[in-house]
Protein backbone atom coordinates (compact mmCIF):
# COMPACT_ATOMS: atom_id res chain seq x y z
CA UNK A 1 0.00 0.00 0.00
CA UNK A 2 1.46 3.70 -0.73
CA UNK A 3 1.51 5.73 1.83
CA UNK A 4 2.06 9.63 1.66
CA UNK A 5 4.63 11.18 3.30
CA UNK A 6 2.28 12.32 6.35
CA UNK A 7 0.78 9.16 6.69
CA UNK A 8 4.37 7.38 6.70
CA UNK A 9 5.57 9.75 9.14
CA UNK A 10 2.47 9.56 11.47
CA UNK A 11 3.31 5.71 10.79
CA UNK A 12 6.75 6.19 12.07
CA UNK A 13 5.58 7.63 14.99
CA UNK A 14 6.68 11.16 14.43
CA UNK A 15 2.80 12.10 15.66
CA UNK A 16 2.96 10.27 18.73
CA UNK A 17 2.44 6.97 20.09
CA UNK A 18 -1.85 6.75 19.33
CA UNK A 19 -1.52 8.10 15.64
CA UNK A 20 1.49 5.23 15.02
CA UNK A 21 -1.18 2.68 16.48
CA UNK A 22 -3.89 3.93 14.33
CA UNK A 23 -1.82 3.83 11.27
CA UNK A 24 -0.43 0.53 11.74
CA UNK A 25 -3.79 -0.75 12.13
CA UNK A 26 -5.12 0.50 8.95
CA UNK A 27 -1.74 -0.52 7.20
CA UNK A 28 -2.68 -3.95 8.35
CA UNK A 29 -5.94 -4.03 7.03
CA UNK A 30 -5.18 -2.49 3.86
CA UNK A 31 -2.69 -4.86 3.00
CA UNK A 32 -5.24 -7.82 4.61
CA UNK A 33 -7.57 -6.10 1.47
CA UNK A 34 -4.86 -5.36 -1.11
CA UNK A 35 -5.54 -1.64 -0.79
CA UNK A 36 -3.54 0.83 -2.82
CA UNK A 37 -3.91 3.58 -0.87
CA UNK A 38 -5.80 5.44 2.14
CA UNK A 39 -8.74 7.69 1.06
CA UNK A 40 -10.52 10.00 3.17
CA UNK A 41 -14.33 9.12 5.39
CA UNK A 42 -16.86 11.14 6.41
CA UNK A 43 -17.90 9.26 8.92
CA UNK A 44 -17.22 6.59 11.41
CA UNK A 45 -18.80 4.59 13.87
CA UNK A 46 -17.49 1.99 16.82
CA UNK A 47 -18.38 -0.74 17.97
CA UNK A 48 -16.48 -1.54 21.32
CA UNK A 49 -18.59 0.26 24.04
CA UNK A 50 -20.04 -2.18 26.15
CA UNK A 51 -18.04 -3.26 28.97
CA UNK A 52 -19.64 -6.94 28.65
CA UNK A 53 -17.73 -6.94 25.33
CA UNK A 54 -14.35 -4.91 25.75
CA UNK A 55 -13.76 -6.34 29.57
CA UNK A 56 -11.09 -4.80 31.80
CA UNK A 57 -8.18 -4.88 28.61
CA UNK A 58 -10.54 -2.91 26.35
CA UNK A 59 -11.61 -0.14 29.12
CA UNK A 60 -7.62 -0.09 29.57
CA UNK A 61 -7.02 0.68 26.40
CA UNK A 62 -9.83 2.98 25.60
CA UNK A 63 -8.63 4.94 28.89
CA UNK A 64 -4.66 5.38 28.42
CA UNK A 65 -5.35 6.41 24.58
CA UNK A 66 -8.49 8.70 25.32
CA UNK A 67 -5.77 11.27 27.15
CA UNK A 68 -4.14 12.48 23.61
CA UNK A 69 -6.54 10.40 20.78
CA UNK A 70 -8.73 12.98 19.06
CA UNK A 71 -11.45 12.12 16.19
CA UNK A 72 -10.76 13.56 13.46
CA UNK A 73 -14.40 13.35 11.74
CA UNK A 74 -17.86 12.81 12.61
CA UNK A 75 -17.95 9.57 15.24
CA UNK A 76 -20.74 7.77 16.36
CA UNK A 77 -21.02 5.00 18.87
CA UNK A 78 -22.70 1.85 19.74
CA UNK A 79 -25.10 0.95 22.61
CA UNK A 80 -23.37 0.45 26.18
CA UNK A 81 -24.05 -2.17 28.75
CA UNK A 82 -27.23 -0.85 30.22
CA UNK A 83 -29.16 2.61 30.77
CA UNK A 84 -27.91 5.04 33.73
CA UNK A 85 -30.87 6.27 33.88
CA UNK A 86 -32.59 2.79 35.14
CA UNK A 87 -29.52 1.42 36.39
CA UNK A 88 -30.95 1.24 39.93
CA UNK A 89 -33.95 -1.09 38.80
CA UNK A 90 -31.55 -4.08 37.95
CA UNK A 91 -29.88 -4.49 41.38
CA UNK A 92 -27.71 -7.64 40.09
CA UNK A 93 -25.52 -5.29 38.09
CA UNK A 94 -22.46 -4.66 40.65
CA UNK A 95 -20.55 -1.30 41.06
CA UNK A 96 -17.33 -2.73 39.25
CA UNK A 97 -19.28 -3.01 35.87
CA UNK A 98 -21.04 0.30 36.55
CA UNK A 99 -17.75 1.94 37.18
CA UNK A 100 -15.74 0.38 34.25
CA UNK A 101 -18.80 1.13 31.86
CA UNK A 102 -18.58 4.94 32.99
CA UNK A 103 -15.04 4.69 32.49
CA UNK A 104 -15.63 3.55 28.99
CA UNK A 105 -18.13 6.38 28.05
CA UNK A 106 -15.95 8.76 29.32
CA UNK A 107 -13.13 7.72 27.38
CA UNK A 108 -15.47 8.18 24.26
CA UNK A 109 -16.22 11.14 25.28
CA UNK A 110 -13.07 12.63 25.57
CA UNK A 111 -11.64 11.88 22.56
CA UNK A 112 -14.78 13.99 20.61
CA UNK A 113 -17.34 11.06 19.81
CA UNK A 114 -21.09 12.05 19.38
CA UNK A 115 -22.61 10.54 22.64
CA UNK A 116 -25.37 8.08 20.83
CA UNK A 117 -24.67 4.87 21.90
CA UNK A 118 -26.97 3.08 19.35
CA UNK A 119 -26.47 0.79 16.61
CA UNK A 120 -28.81 2.12 14.32
CA UNK A 121 -26.93 5.57 13.68
CA UNK A 122 -28.80 5.63 10.33
CA UNK A 123 -32.34 5.83 12.05
CA UNK A 124 -30.64 9.63 14.25
CA UNK A 125 -28.77 11.01 11.75
CA UNK A 126 -29.95 11.87 8.40
CA UNK A 127 -27.38 10.10 5.16
CA UNK A 128 -24.55 11.73 3.63
CA UNK A 129 -24.97 12.13 0.13
CA UNK A 130 -24.71 8.69 -2.08
CA UNK A 131 -21.16 7.52 -2.40
CA UNK A 132 -20.07 8.90 0.37
CA UNK A 133 -16.98 7.16 1.91
CA UNK A 134 -17.85 5.94 5.79
CA UNK A 135 -16.40 3.87 7.81
CA UNK A 136 -19.12 1.72 9.86
CA UNK A 137 -17.70 -0.80 12.72
CA UNK A 138 -21.22 -2.43 13.87
CA UNK A 139 -21.97 -4.56 10.99
CA UNK A 140 -25.96 -4.62 10.63
CA UNK A 141 -25.12 -0.35 10.05
CA UNK A 142 -22.52 -1.29 7.94
CA UNK A 143 -24.51 -3.48 5.93
CA UNK A 144 -27.18 -0.78 5.92
CA UNK A 145 -25.34 1.84 4.73
CA UNK A 146 -24.06 0.14 1.84
CA UNK A 147 -27.16 -1.45 0.83
CA UNK A 148 -29.99 0.93 1.73
CA UNK A 149 -27.69 4.36 2.02
CA UNK A 150 -26.01 4.23 -1.26
CA UNK A 151 -22.65 4.86 1.23
CA UNK A 152 -19.66 3.12 0.29
CA UNK A 153 -17.49 1.41 3.67
CA UNK A 154 -16.47 -2.64 4.28
CA UNK A 155 -17.24 -4.22 6.42
CA UNK A 156 -15.12 -2.85 9.49
CA UNK A 157 -13.83 -3.99 13.05
CA UNK A 158 -13.91 -1.77 16.14
CA UNK A 159 -10.24 -1.22 15.59
CA UNK A 160 -10.04 -0.06 12.12
CA UNK A 161 -13.14 2.13 12.49
CA UNK A 162 -11.38 3.60 15.25
CA UNK A 163 -8.55 4.22 13.39
CA UNK A 164 -10.35 5.93 10.60
CA UNK A 165 -12.27 8.02 13.19
CA UNK A 166 -8.77 9.34 14.67
CA UNK A 167 -7.24 10.09 11.13
CA UNK A 168 -9.91 10.31 8.92
CA UNK A 169 -8.97 7.96 6.67
CA UNK A 170 -9.44 4.24 5.30
CA UNK A 171 -7.86 1.89 3.29
CA UNK A 172 -9.51 1.81 -0.64
CA UNK A 173 -10.57 -1.40 -1.29
CA UNK A 174 -13.10 -4.33 -1.69
CA UNK A 175 -16.51 -2.42 -1.47
CA UNK A 176 -15.10 1.31 -1.34
CA UNK A 177 -14.15 1.05 -4.55
CA UNK A 178 -16.63 0.75 -7.42
CA UNK A 179 -18.55 -2.27 -7.52
CA UNK A 180 -18.35 -4.92 -9.75
CA UNK A 181 -20.27 -7.31 -10.48
CA UNK A 182 -21.90 -9.58 -7.49
CA UNK A 183 -21.39 -13.03 -8.23
CA UNK A 184 -24.27 -15.13 -5.34
CA UNK A 185 -27.80 -14.73 -5.79
CA UNK A 186 -29.81 -16.23 -2.90
CA UNK A 187 -33.33 -16.75 -4.43
CA UNK A 188 -36.28 -15.65 -1.69
CA UNK A 189 -38.89 -18.38 -1.36
CA UNK A 190 -40.58 -18.17 1.34
CA UNK A 191 -44.29 -16.13 0.89
CA UNK A 192 -45.53 -13.32 2.88
CA UNK A 193 -42.14 -13.41 4.74
CA UNK A 194 -41.97 -11.02 8.11
CA UNK A 195 -39.13 -9.64 10.14
CA UNK A 196 -38.14 -12.95 11.41
CA UNK A 197 -38.49 -14.65 7.92
CA UNK A 198 -36.35 -11.44 7.08
CA UNK A 199 -33.39 -12.24 9.41
CA UNK A 200 -33.45 -15.28 8.74
CA UNK A 201 -33.00 -14.93 5.09
CA UNK A 202 -30.39 -12.49 6.49
CA UNK A 203 -28.60 -15.09 8.59
CA UNK A 204 -28.49 -17.40 5.57
CA UNK A 205 -26.92 -14.75 2.83
CA UNK A 206 -23.98 -13.81 4.74
CA UNK A 207 -23.26 -17.75 5.85
CA UNK A 208 -23.21 -17.92 2.15
CA UNK A 209 -21.78 -15.34 0.37
CA UNK A 210 -18.25 -13.38 0.14
CA UNK A 211 -18.51 -9.49 0.84
CA UNK A 212 -21.38 -9.45 -1.42
CA UNK A 213 -24.86 -10.46 -2.62
CA UNK A 214 -27.55 -10.11 -4.69
CA UNK A 215 -31.57 -10.85 -3.23
CA UNK A 216 -34.32 -11.94 -5.43
CA UNK A 217 -37.99 -12.51 -4.70
CA UNK A 218 -38.55 -9.75 -2.09
CA UNK A 219 -40.71 -6.87 -2.86
CA UNK A 220 -40.44 -3.72 -0.91
CA UNK A 221 -39.63 -5.04 2.30
CA UNK A 222 -40.70 -2.25 5.51
CA UNK A 223 -37.94 -0.97 7.55
CA UNK A 224 -38.32 -3.16 10.35
CA UNK A 225 -38.06 -6.03 7.61
CA UNK A 226 -34.84 -4.29 6.17
CA UNK A 227 -33.16 -4.29 9.94
CA UNK A 228 -33.87 -7.65 10.87
CA UNK A 229 -32.13 -8.65 7.24
CA UNK A 230 -28.94 -6.18 7.72
CA UNK A 231 -28.91 -7.69 11.47
CA UNK A 232 -28.97 -11.74 10.60
CA UNK A 233 -26.51 -10.92 7.60
CA UNK A 234 -23.98 -9.21 10.23
CA UNK A 235 -24.55 -12.13 12.36
CA UNK A 236 -23.15 -15.07 10.05
CA UNK A 237 -20.68 -13.99 8.10
CA UNK A 238 -18.48 -11.34 6.48
CA UNK A 239 -20.88 -10.11 3.72
CA UNK A 240 -21.64 -6.54 4.17
CA UNK A 241 -23.91 -5.61 1.06
CA UNK A 242 -26.87 -6.80 -0.54
CA UNK A 243 -28.79 -5.51 -3.14
CA UNK A 244 -32.36 -6.59 -3.88
CA UNK A 245 -32.68 -7.35 -7.67
CA UNK A 246 -35.00 -8.91 -10.23
CA UNK A 247 -33.95 -12.42 -11.01
CA UNK A 248 -34.34 -12.54 -14.59
CA UNK A 249 -31.97 -10.05 -15.35
CA UNK A 250 -29.39 -11.95 -13.57
CA UNK A 251 -26.82 -14.51 -14.79
CA UNK A 252 -24.84 -14.99 -11.47
CA UNK A 253 -24.89 -18.04 -9.52
CA UNK A 254 -28.20 -19.17 -7.67
CA UNK A 255 -29.14 -20.55 -4.23
CA UNK A 256 -32.82 -21.13 -2.76
CA UNK A 257 -33.82 -19.56 0.79
CA UNK A 258 -36.97 -21.61 1.06
CA UNK A 259 -38.79 -23.60 3.87
CA UNK A 260 -36.28 -26.20 4.93
CA UNK A 261 -32.89 -23.71 4.59
CA UNK A 262 -35.73 -21.31 6.79
CA UNK A 263 -36.44 -24.52 9.42
CA UNK A 264 -32.52 -25.31 9.31
CA UNK A 265 -31.34 -21.89 10.45
CA UNK A 266 -34.73 -21.44 13.17
CA UNK A 267 -33.73 -24.89 14.73
CA UNK A 268 -30.27 -23.41 15.63
CA UNK A 269 -31.29 -20.49 16.81
CA UNK A 270 -34.28 -21.63 18.62
CA UNK A 271 -34.03 -23.59 21.82
CA UNK A 272 -37.15 -23.57 24.13
CA UNK A 273 -40.85 -23.16 23.19
CA UNK A 274 -41.40 -20.22 26.07
CA UNK A 275 -38.92 -16.91 27.37
CA UNK A 276 -38.97 -16.13 30.73
CA UNK A 277 -39.06 -12.58 29.58
CA UNK A 278 -38.95 -10.39 25.91
CA UNK A 279 -36.30 -8.53 24.29
CA UNK A 280 -37.08 -6.22 21.78
CA UNK A 281 -34.18 -4.35 19.97
CA UNK A 282 -30.94 -5.49 17.90
CA UNK A 283 -30.89 -3.52 15.64
CA UNK A 284 -32.47 -0.96 18.50
CA UNK A 285 -36.44 0.37 17.48
CA UNK A 286 -36.89 3.27 15.22
CA UNK A 287 -39.51 5.63 15.59
CA UNK A 288 -41.93 4.08 12.68
CA UNK A 289 -41.45 0.82 14.67
CA UNK A 290 -42.17 2.83 18.21
CA UNK A 291 -45.41 3.69 16.59
CA UNK A 292 -45.90 0.50 15.00
CA UNK A 293 -45.48 -1.16 18.02
CA UNK A 294 -47.91 1.17 20.64
CA UNK A 295 -51.05 0.70 17.99
CA UNK A 296 -50.65 -3.28 18.32
CA UNK A 297 -50.26 -2.48 22.01
CA UNK A 298 -53.62 -0.86 22.10
CA UNK A 299 -55.80 -2.29 25.26
CA UNK A 300 -53.18 -5.12 25.86
CA UNK A 301 -50.58 -5.64 28.20
CA UNK A 302 -47.54 -7.97 28.42
CA UNK A 303 -47.66 -10.75 30.68
CA UNK A 304 -44.08 -10.78 31.32
CA UNK A 305 -41.55 -8.42 31.46
CA UNK A 306 -40.29 -7.03 28.24
CA UNK A 307 -37.11 -5.01 27.56
CA UNK A 308 -37.80 -2.41 24.59
CA UNK A 309 -34.41 -1.16 23.07
CA UNK A 310 -34.08 2.02 21.27
CA UNK A 311 -31.45 4.96 21.08
CA UNK A 312 -31.91 8.17 23.18
CA UNK A 313 -32.74 10.30 19.97
CA UNK A 314 -35.56 8.04 18.96
CA UNK A 315 -37.25 7.44 22.48
CA UNK A 316 -36.96 11.45 22.67
CA UNK A 317 -38.94 11.55 19.96
CA UNK A 318 -41.45 9.09 20.55
CA UNK A 319 -42.19 10.87 23.72
CA UNK A 320 -42.49 14.02 21.96
CA UNK A 321 -44.84 12.11 19.84
CA UNK A 322 -46.60 10.44 22.81
CA UNK A 323 -46.01 6.54 20.71
CA UNK A 324 -44.41 5.84 24.66
CA UNK A 325 -47.68 6.29 26.62
CA UNK A 326 -49.07 3.17 24.94
CA UNK A 327 -46.19 1.10 25.30
CA UNK A 328 -45.49 1.76 29.35
CA UNK A 329 -49.08 1.81 30.17
CA UNK A 330 -48.88 -2.12 28.33
CA UNK A 331 -45.90 -2.65 30.98
CA UNK A 332 -43.16 -2.24 28.14
CA UNK A 333 -39.89 -1.15 29.50
CA UNK A 334 -38.14 1.39 27.16
CA UNK A 335 -34.33 1.55 27.72
CA UNK A 336 -31.70 3.33 25.98
CA UNK A 337 -28.20 3.77 25.31
CA UNK A 338 -27.92 -0.07 25.38
CA UNK A 339 -29.18 -3.17 23.40
CA UNK A 340 -29.86 -7.02 23.29
CA UNK A 341 -26.91 -8.22 22.73
CA UNK A 342 -24.86 -9.02 25.67
CA UNK A 343 -26.52 -6.54 27.85
CA UNK A 344 -25.98 -7.34 31.91
CA UNK A 345 -29.34 -6.44 32.48
CA UNK A 346 -30.42 -9.98 31.76
CA UNK A 347 -29.36 -11.54 34.93
CA UNK A 348 -28.84 -15.40 33.91
CA UNK A 349 -29.22 -16.11 37.78
CA UNK A 350 -32.50 -15.24 37.38
CA UNK A 351 -33.67 -15.80 33.47
CA UNK A 352 -33.17 -19.12 31.85
CA UNK A 353 -34.64 -18.21 28.61
CA UNK A 354 -35.15 -14.90 26.55
CA UNK A 355 -38.31 -14.56 24.08
CA UNK A 356 -37.28 -12.05 20.92
CA UNK A 357 -37.57 -12.06 17.56
CA UNK A 358 -34.16 -10.69 16.48
CA UNK A 359 -31.93 -13.57 14.52
CA UNK A 360 -28.72 -11.62 15.87
CA UNK A 361 -30.13 -10.99 19.70
CA UNK A 362 -31.04 -14.57 19.29
CA UNK A 363 -27.19 -15.91 18.20
CA UNK A 364 -25.93 -13.54 21.32
CA UNK A 365 -28.31 -13.87 23.67
CA UNK A 366 -27.96 -18.14 23.07
CA UNK A 367 -23.75 -17.88 22.51
CA UNK A 368 -22.55 -15.30 24.69
CA UNK A 369 -25.12 -14.23 27.53
CA UNK A 370 -25.98 -18.10 27.84
CA UNK A 371 -29.70 -18.22 27.68
CA UNK A 372 -32.16 -20.26 25.65
CA UNK A 373 -33.95 -18.93 23.39
CA UNK A 374 -37.50 -18.45 21.53
CA UNK A 375 -37.88 -16.50 18.58
CA UNK A 376 -41.02 -15.77 17.11
CA UNK A 377 -42.01 -12.81 15.29
CA UNK A 378 -43.63 -9.90 16.46
CA UNK A 379 -47.58 -10.42 15.42
CA UNK A 380 -46.79 -14.04 17.90
CA UNK A 381 -45.45 -12.28 20.58
CA UNK A 382 -48.01 -9.43 20.56
CA UNK A 383 -50.97 -12.38 20.49
CA UNK A 384 -48.95 -14.63 22.99
CA UNK A 385 -47.61 -12.72 25.41
CA UNK A 386 -49.65 -10.38 25.81
CA UNK A 387 -53.45 -10.15 27.05
CA UNK B 1 0.38 -16.93 -2.49
CA UNK B 2 1.67 -16.36 1.44
CA UNK B 3 1.12 -13.13 2.83
CA UNK B 4 2.42 -11.12 5.76
CA UNK B 5 -0.44 -9.33 7.44
CA UNK B 6 1.24 -9.15 10.93
CA UNK B 7 5.18 -9.67 11.43
CA UNK B 8 6.67 -11.67 13.81
CA UNK B 9 8.46 -15.10 14.50
CA UNK B 10 7.34 -18.49 16.26
CA UNK B 11 7.46 -21.82 16.90
CA UNK B 12 4.39 -24.16 18.03
CA UNK B 13 1.78 -26.63 17.71
CA UNK B 14 -1.48 -26.12 14.99
CA UNK B 15 -5.11 -26.04 16.32
CA UNK B 16 -7.05 -26.34 12.97
CA UNK B 17 -10.59 -25.88 12.66
CA UNK B 18 -12.35 -25.71 8.65
CA UNK B 19 -15.42 -23.49 10.80
CA UNK B 20 -14.97 -19.70 10.44
CA UNK B 21 -14.76 -18.00 13.82
CA UNK B 22 -17.09 -14.78 15.46
CA UNK B 23 -14.36 -14.25 18.08
CA UNK B 24 -17.41 -12.39 19.92
CA UNK B 25 -19.55 -15.18 20.55
CA UNK B 26 -17.38 -18.26 19.98
CA UNK B 27 -14.43 -17.42 21.99
CA UNK B 28 -13.93 -16.89 25.93
CA UNK B 29 -11.99 -13.60 26.43
CA UNK B 30 -10.21 -14.73 29.49
CA UNK B 31 -9.41 -18.40 28.82
CA UNK B 32 -9.64 -18.54 25.13
CA UNK B 33 -11.59 -21.80 25.37
CA UNK B 34 -13.94 -22.34 22.43
CA UNK B 35 -17.77 -22.51 23.35
CA UNK B 36 -19.53 -22.42 20.11
CA UNK B 37 -20.99 -25.68 19.64
CA UNK B 38 -21.03 -25.74 15.96
CA UNK B 39 -16.70 -25.14 15.79
CA UNK B 40 -15.30 -28.48 15.28
CA UNK B 41 -12.64 -27.46 18.13
CA UNK B 42 -15.29 -26.37 20.39
CA UNK B 43 -14.27 -26.82 24.38
CA UNK B 44 -10.49 -26.64 22.92
CA UNK B 45 -8.22 -23.58 24.05
CA UNK B 46 -6.71 -21.37 21.96
CA UNK B 47 -4.32 -20.22 23.87
CA UNK B 48 -0.47 -20.82 22.59
CA UNK B 49 -1.39 -22.27 19.53
CA UNK B 50 -1.01 -21.52 15.73
CA UNK B 51 -4.50 -21.45 15.45
CA UNK B 52 -5.45 -22.08 11.99
CA UNK B 53 -9.20 -21.03 10.63
CA UNK B 54 -10.17 -19.90 7.48
CA UNK B 55 -11.58 -16.40 8.80
CA UNK B 56 -13.37 -14.30 11.06
CA UNK B 57 -17.17 -13.41 10.81
CA UNK B 58 -19.72 -11.51 12.51
CA UNK B 59 -19.37 -8.71 15.09
CA UNK B 60 -16.71 -6.22 14.32
CA UNK B 61 -16.01 -5.84 18.32
CA UNK B 62 -14.28 -9.49 17.83
CA UNK B 63 -10.82 -7.19 18.03
CA UNK B 64 -11.06 -6.27 21.30
CA UNK B 65 -11.60 -10.16 22.25
CA UNK B 66 -8.31 -10.55 20.45
CA UNK B 67 -6.81 -8.07 22.32
CA UNK B 68 -8.05 -9.35 25.40
CA UNK B 69 -7.05 -12.88 24.99
CA UNK B 70 -3.15 -11.23 24.60
CA UNK B 71 -3.62 -9.03 27.88
CA UNK B 72 -5.00 -12.17 29.39
CA UNK B 73 -2.24 -14.20 28.02
CA UNK B 74 -4.66 -16.84 26.50
CA UNK B 75 -3.75 -15.78 22.73
CA UNK B 76 -2.47 -17.97 20.29
CA UNK B 77 1.06 -17.93 19.20
CA UNK B 78 0.29 -16.63 15.27
CA UNK B 79 -2.78 -17.28 13.51
CA UNK B 80 -2.97 -18.52 10.03
CA UNK B 81 -6.20 -18.00 7.23
CA UNK B 82 -7.25 -18.66 4.25
CA UNK B 83 -8.88 -15.46 3.80
CA UNK B 84 -8.02 -12.09 6.02
CA UNK B 85 -10.88 -10.21 7.17
CA UNK B 86 -10.82 -6.86 9.42
CA UNK B 87 -11.86 -7.79 12.34
CA UNK B 88 -8.67 -10.44 12.92
CA UNK B 89 -6.13 -8.05 11.11
CA UNK B 90 -6.90 -5.32 12.90
CA UNK B 91 -7.20 -7.28 16.32
CA UNK B 92 -3.96 -9.38 15.44
CA UNK B 93 -2.34 -6.11 14.67
CA UNK B 94 -2.90 -3.98 17.93
CA UNK B 95 -2.37 -7.35 19.98
CA UNK B 96 1.00 -7.94 18.10
CA UNK B 97 -0.06 -11.40 17.11
CA UNK B 98 1.79 -12.79 13.81
CA UNK B 99 -0.97 -13.12 11.30
CA UNK B 100 -0.58 -14.90 7.90
CA UNK B 101 -2.84 -15.78 4.59
CA UNK B 102 -1.79 -18.64 2.92
CA UNK B 103 -3.63 -19.73 -0.15
CA UNK B 104 -5.94 -22.87 -0.27
CA UNK B 105 -4.06 -25.59 -1.05
CA UNK B 106 -1.54 -24.37 1.51
CA UNK B 107 -4.61 -24.28 4.24
CA UNK B 108 -5.72 -27.46 3.12
CA UNK B 109 -2.50 -29.33 3.71
CA UNK B 110 -1.84 -28.39 7.21
CA UNK B 111 -2.66 -30.94 9.48
CA UNK B 112 -4.11 -30.41 13.07
CA UNK B 113 -1.17 -31.32 15.86
CA UNK B 114 1.47 -30.31 13.44
CA UNK B 115 4.25 -28.27 14.36
CA UNK B 116 5.03 -25.20 12.11
CA UNK B 117 7.09 -22.15 12.72
CA UNK B 118 6.11 -18.82 11.37
CA UNK B 119 8.98 -16.50 10.28
CA UNK B 120 7.67 -13.53 8.50
CA UNK B 121 11.69 -12.21 7.69
CA UNK B 122 12.26 -15.56 5.59
CA UNK B 123 11.36 -16.11 2.54
CA UNK B 124 9.16 -19.37 3.05
CA UNK B 125 7.65 -17.75 5.78
CA UNK B 126 5.56 -20.71 6.47
CA UNK B 127 7.67 -23.81 7.70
Amino acid sequence: MELTQEEQAALNGEKGDTLQTAYRILVATGEATNAEKLVPIDWAHLSGVNYNTIGDSGEEFLRKISHDAKVKVKTTVNPMGFDFDHISEFAHIDNDFIEKQKSIRDSYIRMGVEPTFSCTPYDIYELPNKGTQVSFAESNAAIFANSLGDLKTNKESAFSALASALTGKSPYSDLRKDQSSIPLTVRMKLENPNELDFGLLGFFAGKVSDTSVNISGVSQPDRRSCKALCGGMGTSGTCAKFQFIDEEQNSSEKIDFGKEEMNKIYDELNTTDKGDLITLGSPQLGLQELSDLSKMLKGRSFQKRCMIFCSRAVQNQARTLEHTNEIERAGGEILSDCCTCLTPLIDTNETDSVTTNSVKGAYYLKNSTGVDVNLKPLSRIIEEDTR
Amino acid sequence: MTKVIVQGKVKGTVLKTTNPINFLGAIDKKTGIIHDQKIDIFEKSIKDSILVFPHGIGSSVGAYTIYSLKSYESAPLAMICKKADLTVASGCALANIPMIVVSKQKFDSIENGEEVEINTESTTILN
